[in-house]
């Protein structure tokens, strides 16, 4: 990550990361609403390098300053903003993984309040708060429209005495919004069937075909916030 | 964390269980092997950040109704579900193990299915089984092939075949082509979940596993 274009919000390096970034993303979301597109939208950039530290680069800690004030703060406030982003995504999720519009606003507001009860377990160092949402989202539908269970891998926390690093956090944030630009590279034909996967519409053969995705570096990434973890733990 | 895993999960598992697409009884063995296995742990959470962008790029104008957030805020008032009470430590089976079969190794429901090798099944949705296997320390498994896909997860001891030799959190992949014989190490029982997508096979093992007495 490049520290000498780091936009003026961002947090210092040397400072005390979390008072810094409490004070200076209350503004943020507005920006952000400005800001969303889809992938295919930004598919014009292909080939060109894009590194987040233009004008569109406060998309690098998303929404995990709303997390973490609802976890320090129970701050309706930043659900609110959480909710206005989210929410409707989730539904048009669900809708499109097969719910009518009434289950899918329930479960919607169902996964809100999840995102809410567990702030103290979302780890930005391993995930955006939109891959958290997801993943909320999906179990949700699991639970709801498969009526199964969904076995989770053991749960890893950092505890409440121990937080991620943020230079981490910077990185994980900077490394999935570069996975962002890669995935509006594929053809649309792939991209399609990419996003039919995860709506639960596709066979595991089709899925078998779709698998050479450009997951390296943010897996090495989430490899080593997992490896901090681990040590943290111990 | 330091055990050396050599036979891991495939990105189509990975990915599938990233879009909630797999039967339980995979979703158990995915979920089982990442508790034990970093590596796949992280591949798997980078199919979820595939999974984060397909939810990112949903549009927001089929909109939530007025009362939404009014309604979620009453909903968390109402508190969070309590949480699952801590489990007991257990050595063999990680924690989503652990909730399927209702407490540590010890509680395993096992059946004999003959020459000391046991078997209890799991309780999850039909359209895929899990069981662990009991397979004692020496013991082989007679030559056989499989329907459909099954995955074998040691948990303890290791087993060797025709292939390689699989120890704790190792998976083998098992397919129509595979044919073969697993023979459990001496040193130890070994324990391993199973979980495959065809009607189980081990039943019809039971002839055989006689065949050689009846041979006689």
């Amino acid at each position: 990550m490049s520290q000498e274009s780091d936009p003026p919000w961002a947090a210092p390096r040397n400072v005390v990361m979390f008072t810094e970034i409490n004070t200076v993303t209350l503004d943020e979301p507005a920006a952000e609403q400005a800001a969303p597109q889809p992938w295919r939208a930004k598919k014009r950039i292909k080939g060109r390098q894009v590194n987040g530290t233009n004008g569109s680069c406060d998309t690098r800690t998303e929404w995990v300053d709303q997390v973490r004030r609802i976890r320090d703060a129970q701050d309706q406030a930043a659900f609110a903003e959480l909710f206005q982003h989210f929410a409707p995504r989730i539904k048009a999720f669900l809708m499109k993984s097969g719910s009518d519009a009434t289950m899918a606003e329930e479960c919607a507001q169902e996964v809100m309040a999840t995102l809410w009860h567990k702030a103290h377990l979302f780890d930005p160092s391993r995930a955006t708060v939109a891959t958290w949402v997801f993943t909320i989202a999906r179990n949700k539908r699991i639970d709801v429209l498969r009526k199964q269970r969904r076995p989770e891998p053991e749960e890893l926390g950092w505890g409440p005495e121990a937080e991620p690093d943020q230079d981490d956090v910077l990185a994980l944030q900077q490394e999935t919004a570069q996975l962002r630009t890669a995935l509006s590279a594929l053809p649309d034909a792939q991209r399609q069937l990419i996003e039919k996967a995860y709506f639960g519409d596709l066979s595991h053969r089709e899925i078998a075909s779709q698998t050479g995705l450009p997951l390296g570096t943010i897996k090495s990434r989430i490899r080593l916030a997992l490896d901090r973890l681990r040590h943290a733990m111990n | 964390m330091s055990n050396p895993i050599k036979h891991h999960l495939t990105d189509d598992l990975l990915m599938a269980y990233a879009a909630g697409t797999l039967p339980e009884a995979f979703d158990l063995m995915v979920a089982t092997h990442l508790s034990l296995c970093d590596h796949c742990r992280a591949r798997a959470e980078s199919f979820d950040a595939v999974g984060g962008h397909v939810l990112e790029d949903q549009s927001d104008s089929i909109g939530m109704s007025d009362t939404s957030l009014a309604a979620t805020m009453a909903l968390i008032a109402q508190g969070a579900p309590t949480p699952k009470p801590a489990k007991p430590g257990c050595a063999v089976l990680p924690t989503p193990l652990q909730d399927y079969v209702g407490g540590t190794v010890d509680d395993i429901q096992w059946k004999s299915i003959g020459m000391g090798v046991k078997q209890a099944i799991l309780p999850t949705s039909k359209d895929a089984t899990a069981r662990l296997l009991f397979i004692p320390a020496g013991v082989a498994v007679p030559d056989h092939g499989h329907h459909g896909t099954e995955l074998t997860m040691v948990l303890q001891g290791a087993f060797s075949d025709e292939v390689d030799r699989f120890a704790r959190g190792d998976v083998e992949i098992a397919d129509e082509d595979l044919e073969h014989t697993p023979v459990a190490d001496m040193s130890e029982d070994c324990i391993c979940l199973a979980v495959t997508d065809a009607p189980l096979k081990f039943n019809k093992l039971m002839p055989r596993l006689f065949q050689p007495f009846l041979r006689i």
